[in-house]
């Protein structure tokens, strides 16, 4: 292991050390409750005698997240493929597309519960709406940001629309719906979250909810833990998804 | 002023004129009524300055925009589209940074939906004759300018073009980078025989790869010389410094009234 990587690992885990160490240090010195704010070590030890019990909650929860991020994708890359090439198309649906956007997700979320009741299609369904935007955005934003040039060759040789758009437009695109996916895999976690915060029967959202309820704190902060973990998991997933289909973009760096 | 005449001409191009409408004022004159022939095999370079209108010229040849007055007409074709049998290189190599060195040659062959293995051996063979053997699977990402400019010329000919065209490819290179490209591109010329139409700014470029010059004139571009360079070919770096190069290099930089 070079200088460098040993240096990149290091020092992250150095800051995340000295955090977790002064939590630790703070909790011990003033006595603090442990229904407050439980140390480290406490969260540690829930984490390890509920291990069974937060990896069953984790399954639901990684399902609603994952099924809602990949219906954004099959939804909204398609959509953005129409937005970006018909203005009319763009000028009907972008507003529509705006407007669903600011429609705050934790207010819908009693209407979705009513309509899809507390399984999992309605954590599904919250998932989906708030991954849906950022993979549209970024999706149009790179079909319409090809470069000037590579066009006016496909056009100089004559290539077909589609042609133009499967071997020129689409793979010029692909970082930036990368980078929108990267977004909206982390907010489906959210939305599914929002979900069963509102209404359900497992999830760790709803592990959170039971354990704050029961004066568990440690347990609520290890669901916690475990929530920012999955969405850790789902975001170095698609980062990895990113370097199996665009290994050029590591080449030269 | 204009070369031979227009029988048996590979390419003529006759009193183009092409104006672009402007927001404010009247339209744009980008060139006005030029007019001058292309031999078959012949090397010609459109020498002018900056902005004027020299690769709106090429573009037309190239069928990417039309004239508004005058025609082009190439091979016997009037052009008005982009002609299957032209080759095109521009100033920015534009390399598909997503595919390998040998996918971007064979991109044309793949758009005419001709991407045989005997395409894909010609281009091993191009990357080979432009210098880039061994760098076939490599990302345009990791190569230097000049390299993804060979990459680009190997791209133009990779479907063997009866008409060669390229819009300053060289610009954006280093002097000696340059240089060298030059030698290249006339000795791909030299073992393909094709016509080429070449664009710049330079003056020793022009003069040092061309058997004709025209020179244009500020915006509107009009012709203001067309000199026959006649120095034998192959053109040899020592040329450069001889005094017939000279010579040719004042005559057009008096057309370019940057000297008397």
């Amino acid at each position: 292991m070079s200088w460098r990587t040993l240096r990149h690992t290091a020092y992250p885990l150095l800051g995340v050390a000295v955090i977790l160490l002064l939590w630790q240090g703070y909790t011990r010195a003033f006595a603090v409750s442990r229904i407050v704010l439980p140390s480290p070590s406490d969260i540690l030890f829930a984490s390890i005698a509920r291990y069974d019990l937060l990896m069953r909650e984790t399954w639901p929860t990684f399902l609603e997240s994952v099924y809602g991020f990949a219906l954004a994708v099959v939804i909204g890359i398609p959509l953005a493929v129409c937005v970006a090439n018909s203005r009319a198309l763009n000028l009907t649906l972008y507003p529509i597309l705006v407007a669903t956007q600011s429609v705050p997700k934790v207010a819908i979320a009693p209407i979705i519960l009513v309509w899809f009741g507390l399984g999992i299609e309605s954590k599904l369904a919250l998932a989906f709406l708030v991954a849906f935007f950022p993979i549209v955005v970024d999706t149009a934003t790179g079909l319409r940001s090809t470069p000037a040039g590579l066009l006016e060759l496909a056009r100089a040789l004559r290539a077909s629309p589609f042609q133009v758009f499967t071997k020129v437009q689409f793979p010029a695109a692909l970082p930036f719906i990368f980078s929108g996916a990267k977004v909206a895999v982390t907010l489906a976690v959210i939305g599914a979250v929002i979900g069963e915060f509102v209404g359900s029967v497992n999830g760790l959202g709803n592990l959170l909810l039971t354990a704050n309820s029961q004066l568990d704190s440690a347990l609520a902060w290890a669901a916690l833990i475990w929530l920012s973990m999955l969405g850790i998991v789902l975001f170095a997933a698609v980062a990895l998804a990113q370097r199996l289909l665009m290994p050029w973009a590591q080449a030269g760096q | 002023m204009s070369g031979s005449s227009a029988a048996g001409a590979f390419g003529r191009f006759k009193d183009v004129h092409r104006e672009f409408a402007r927001a404010h004022g009247g339209p744009l004159v980008a060139i006005e009524r030029i007019s001058f022939d292309v031999r078959e095999g012949m090397l010609l370079t459109l020498l002018g300055p900056s902005g004027c209108g020299k690769t709106t010229l090429l573009k037309i040849a190239a069928g990417l925009i039309r004239a508004t007055r005058g025609m082009v007409e190439i091979n016997g074709t009037e052009v008005t589209e982009p002609q299957p049998d032209f080759g095109i290189a521009f100033q920015h190599s534009n390399l598909m940074p997503w595919r390998t060195v040998v996918g971007n040659v064979l991109f044309p062959m793949e758009i005419r939906r001709e991407n045989s293995r005997a395409a894909r051996e010609r281009a091993m063979g191009l990357l080979a004759v432009v210098g880039l053997g061994g760098f076939e699977q490599a990302y345009p990402g990791e190569l230097s300018g000049g390299m993804q400019q060979r990459v680009a010329l190997c791209r133009a000919l990779i479907h063997r073009p009866k008409l060669l065209l390229m819009d300053e490819p060289f610009g954006a290179l280093d002097e000696l980078t340059r240089m060298e490209m030059q030698d290249l591109l006339l000795d791909i010329r030299a073992k393909t025989g094709t016509t080429v139409l070449f664009v710049t700014h330079s003056i020793g470029e022009a003069i040092y790869l061309s058997d004709a010059v025209v020179v244009f004139s500020k915006r509107p571009a009009v012709v203001a010389d067309h000199i026959d360079v006649g120095l034998p070919y192959p053109r040899t770096p020592e040329m450069r410094y001889r005094p017939e190069f000279t010579r040719l290099e004042h005559r057009a930089g008096r057309a370019l009234g940057i000297a008397r």
